[in-house]
């Protein structure tokens, strides 16, 4: 079976030079791995805060857009109300797959971890088990087990390693993102077109424009018959109630 | 038989399961030069599944290499395509 996938990796372990030499001679050499490993983790931990603050932005934009429909909609712009509300549907799109890709990462930072700490533990057990190996067993024995240790470990780096490279590479996907995204948002371009990335056709796009129609329409009326409420005589929610809240003020 | 899912732990799995493993693994290469991504997903996941589920982690200071190395969980299609094309997750 994973002959395939085996051999793949493989190729991975033999980048990493032989394993048992790099273990035997190298300390240097699994101190920078480590050392790789922990600006991993701290390249994963900056990506995540930046994806967090724009998560933030765009929540304030959605809460800033839903006033504006509703200022809209007061003042009788209906056109005006609806563009708010599209913006604030896109806004709402982009800001669950911010979330989507914080969590992700999240996950990654935390798995880096663990996979440092075990690294820790097996060249730890590694340095520890050769000595007992040379104690215990004849010399031609002794060198089997401790390549098949070695094998084991150097399995670890291997894999360590490709975890990271993942690591580095969705971080990069997710920067690059966020960059296109900032420069979008400075720049004022939010329009639906963007809801959806490359790799979408024309009928996909079609099909979501429609939904969003559909969903902005609805949203539209829910707006519209809270604010009818608000207008009528004792719902002192918005604008038409603050008359009633002056008069309690004002003293007796 | 020792297996580990690459980028995660390596687990110890009965004999037999290396046989239901094989069969996935076929079929999940079938599905992959068919070009039918949801039923290599589907194939992929239940190899995870069982390996998961039926495996029994390896301890963090035993030191062993692996029989199977299955890719990592989050394999994208087309890199599956590249495992079995030749130019796997590692590029020359």
């Amino acid at each position: 079976m994973s002959v395939v996938f085996k051999s793949k990796i493989s190729k991975l372990l033999d980048r990493a030079e032989d394993p048992s030499e790099t273990l035997e001679y190298s300390y240097q050499k699994q101190m920078e791995l480590l050392q790789n490993v922990k600006k991993g983790v701290a390249d994963v931990v900056t990506a995540k805060k930046r994806l967090q603050l724009q998560s933030q932005k765009m929540e304030q934009q959605v809460v800033k857009l839903d006033t504006q429909a509703r200022q809209a909609l007061s003042a009788g712009r209906d056109d005006l109300a609806r563009v708010a509300l599209e913006r604030k549907q896109f806004t709402q799109t982009e800001l669950q797959s911010l979330d989507g890709q914080v969590v992700e990462l999240e996950t990654q930072q935390q798995q880096l971890i663990e996979k440092e700490q075990r690294l820790r533990v097996k060249l730890e057990q590694f340095r520890t088990k050769k000595e007992v190996i040379k104690a215990q067993y004849s010399a031609a024995e002794a060198q089997v087990k401790i390549s098949e240790a070695a094998t084991g470990v150097g399995e670890e780096m291997a894999d360590i390693g490709l975890a990271m490279q993942r690591a580095q590479d969705k971080t990069e996907n997710m920067r690059a993102r966020a960059g296109a995204m900032e420069e979008l948002e400075e720049a004022g371009a939010f329009d639906d077109n963007l809801t959806l990335g490359s790799g979408k056709d024309d009928i996909d796009r079609e099909l979501a424009k429609l939904t969003t129609g559909t969903e902005v329409d609805s949203e539209l009326e829910r707006m519209k018959a809270e604010l009818g409420a608000g207008s009528g005589a004792d719902a002192p929610a918005l604008g038409a109630g603050g008359d009633d809240i002056n008069k309690e003020e004002k003293p007796a | 038989m020792i297996v580990r899912i690459a980028t995660e732990r390596q687990y110890r799995l009965p004999d037999e399961t290396a046989d239901r493993l094989n069969e996935l693994d076929n079929e999940a290469v079938a599905a992959v030069e068919a070009d039918d991504e949801p039923r290599f997903r589907q194939l992929f996941d239940e190899m995870l599944t069982i390996v998961r589920r039926d495996g029994q982690l390896v301890e963090e200071d035993e030191l062993t290499g692996s029989q199977i190395i299955i890719p990592p969980p989050d394999l994208t299609f087309a890199e599956a395509k590249g495992e079995f094309t030749g130019e796997g997750l590692i590029p020359d």
